[in-house]
């Protein structure tokens, strides 16, 4: 087994422009579930919107760039209107229905074949992104050394992506040690008691149920830039679950902890991918084939989600005292 | 029998000389049961009225009512002469009507300093836009900082200060929570068993600390069954039971009163409620 490649596949999976979007997502979801005890399930459609947001102000509407990103985000908060206000007057369980339910309907209405000029259908869209490529400021040339070698493109995306993630991180970090983000963990905790002390706890929940998914939709915008596509399927709930995954490695109420799970998370992932696909490959594990790896992963991954749960709810950098799970 | 706080004879519903907040016809039902219905009452400005009543009479519901956090069936109710029916909990708190509640409320994982912190009111940095530009609340910050520390010194709960309020007692809590309501300087506070679990020496303190409220001009409303309390610190009592306001008066009257003592004691008559120790709870 090649424990080098094995290695340096790993570390490139850890700095790509998806665990990027990965983190995104993940810290969105951490002023959702950790700040404020919104159970949303349905990061992946906040994520979507912004994507598809994105390609059909470019395409359908012929806007520029930045105006595609502002009608992206504009349709993410239309989102979370849409999903909070029937739903954030009830218990918090209506929302987790909501948001899961609605996630689904989303990649439906992409997917249908009624809205395929606007949607793309199944096949989704492409050819949104040579705006974004004419403004890569680097010489054509390649960057890095050895294994790690980019092209000109990469780096660019690259560069931008964890320039959104450290943007974000530190919004995020500012808000939530102000007293708007107090009122938030206070929400959390019981929202009857902030509510007695004369905050209106609705257009806080409100406020942070969009907030959290602007930052899943520029995740979703870089995603597709990376790829210079959208296709339906990448939204399902199995990218939902992955963000909660990450998220409650890293520890829901902290700034940290969003980043550190996705890398741990997609560092992990690619690292068993090696070193199963490696056993396999000289027939250590007879009773595995190639293609069956990828999926025996996943059932890792929701071992340790159970157990991370059970032991360690906190997640990693999480203070053991203020995230328990109180759902 | 004469008082300066009613007009005319003490009897139940009867009119305040100057009253903060005044209730018409609030019936709550749950299903059959009527868990309060009452006529008519008025909160004297600037005293402390005890709201008594057996277990089940209906104070914490009506708490719940007059503060937004139930929707009666019928009623309006009027504080500092607006109308309050129908308002939502926190507009009400807004206009410095604060309650507490019963079964304590203390935000767990906040430390002490951060819930004394949520209590106070015209935070600008807790809109989200000003929350992003450190200088426009900073200065406020300060000031509810100093005043959150001068009433934790008051309620012995400085030394807690930075620690998560879920590692406090059940009395410290209570605490906490009326401390917390008092960040706003509410003109009203509605207190539901403030001293239900706080310990005897602290009482003490406490009961002080509810005559200073008075004496800076706070109304105090407060649900209580610790009859020594009720006598010794409220200028007037009202009772209530299955959900009606049976009586009302100065504490010594109120005691003496027949239908107070049936509602209380059912049988035992000739107990006066003055000497009863608070049971359960
Ligand atoms: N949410 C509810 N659903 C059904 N019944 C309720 C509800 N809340 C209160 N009740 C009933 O209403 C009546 C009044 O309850 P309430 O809590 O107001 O009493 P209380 O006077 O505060 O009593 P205590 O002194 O024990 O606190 C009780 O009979 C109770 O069972
Ligand atoms: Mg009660």
């Amino acid at each position: 087994m090649d424990w080098g490649a094995i290695f340096t596949l790993a570390v490139k999976e850890l700095i790509s422009p998806i665990t990027a979007t990965y983190v995104l997502c993940a810290i969105g979801l951490s002023v959702h579930f950790g700040y404020t005890g919104l159970l949303n399930f349905g990061q992946a459609a906040f994520a979507a919107v912004g994507a598809y947001g994105l390609a059909i102000g470019i395409l359908t509407f012929h806007l520029p760039l930045l105006l595609a990103v502002v009608f992206g985000l504009v349709f993410s908060a239309l989102f979370a209107l849409v999903l909070g206000i029937p739903t954030l007057r009830l218990r918090a369980d209506y929302l987790a229905i909501v948001t899961i339910a609605a996630a689904e309907i989303f990649r439906y209405f992409m997917t249908t074949i009624g809205f395929a000029k606007v949607t793309g259908g199944s096949n989704g869209l492409s050819q949104f992104g040579q705006e974004f490529w004419d403004l890569n400021p680097f010489p054509d040339l390649d960057y890095g050394f050895g294994p790690f070698t980019y092209r000109n493109d990469e780096i660019f995306v690259m560069v931008i992506a964890w320039l959104a993630v450290a943007l974000c991180a530190v919004l995020v970090w500012l808000l939530m040690r102000s007293p708007w983000g107090r009122v938030l963990r206070g929400i959390r905790e019981d929202e009857d008691a902030v509510r007695s002390l004369g905050k209106n706890v609705f257009v806080y929940k409100l406020q942070a149920l969009i907030f959290g998914g602007l930052f899943a939709s520029i995740g979703g915008m870089i995603f597709v830039l990376n790829l210079s596509n959208v296709q339906p399927q990448s939204w399902g709930t199995t990218f939902t679950f992955m963000i909660w995954t990450v998220l409650l490695l890293g520890g829901a109420a902290t700034v940290l902890g969003p980043i550190v799970g996705s890398l741990v998370f997609f560092f992990v992932l690619s690292i068993t991918q090696g070193v199963l696909s490696g056993l396999v490959a000289i027939g250590a594990l007879p009773f595995l084939t190639d293609p069956q790896v990828g999926q025996i992963r996943f059932i890792f991954i929701g071992l340790a989600l159970m157990l991370l749960v059970i032991f360690r709810p906190q997640g990693i950098f999480g203070n053991k005292r203020e995230l328990q799970f109180n759902v | 029998m004469s008082n300066q706080i009613s007009q005319g004879p003490a009897v139940p519903g009867c009119k305040k000389v100057d009253p903060i907040l005044v209730a018409d016809n609030v019936k709550r039902q749950f299903g059959g049961l009527v868990a309060v219905d009452v006529e008519h009452v008025e909160i004297p400005r600037g005293m402390i009225t005890a709201l008594i009543g057996p277990n089940g009479a209906g104070k914490t519901t009506f708490f719940n009512l007059l503060t937004g956090f139930d929707k009666p069936n019928t009623g309006t109710w009027t504080f500092e002469g607006k109308n309050l029916a129908g308002l939502s909990s926190y507009r009400v708190a807004r206009l410095g009507m604060i309650r507490t509640f019963q079964l304590t409320k203390a935000l767990n994982l906040l430390t002490v300093l951060e819930n004394m912190r949520l209590g106070a009111q015209k935070q600008p940095g807790e809109s989200l836009l000003a929350a992003l530009i450190r200088p426009l609340w900073t200065k406020r910050e300060k000031e509810i900082t100093a005043q959150a520390d001068d009433l934790l010194k008051r309620f012995k709960l400085d030394a807690k200060r930075e620690d998560y309020a879920a590692s406090l007692s059940g009395g410290q809590r209570k605490l906490l929570e009326m401390a917390r309501a008092l960040m706003s300087k509410p003109k009203l506070v509605m207190l539901d068993e403030p001293m239900a679990g706080v310990n005897p020496a602290l009482t003490q303190s406490l009961l002080e600390h509810i005559k200073d409220l008075k004496k800076n001009g706070t109304t105090v409303l407060f649900v209580e069954h610790d009859m020594h309390m009720v006598r010794h610190i409220s200028d007037w009592v009202i009772v209530m039971a299955e959900g009606k306001v049976v009586a009302e008066g100065p504490p010594a009257e109120v005691m003496k009163n027949p239908a107070v003592i049936d509602a209380y004691l059912g049988a035992h008559h000739d107990t006066d409620l003055g000497t009863m120790q608070k049971k359960g709870n």
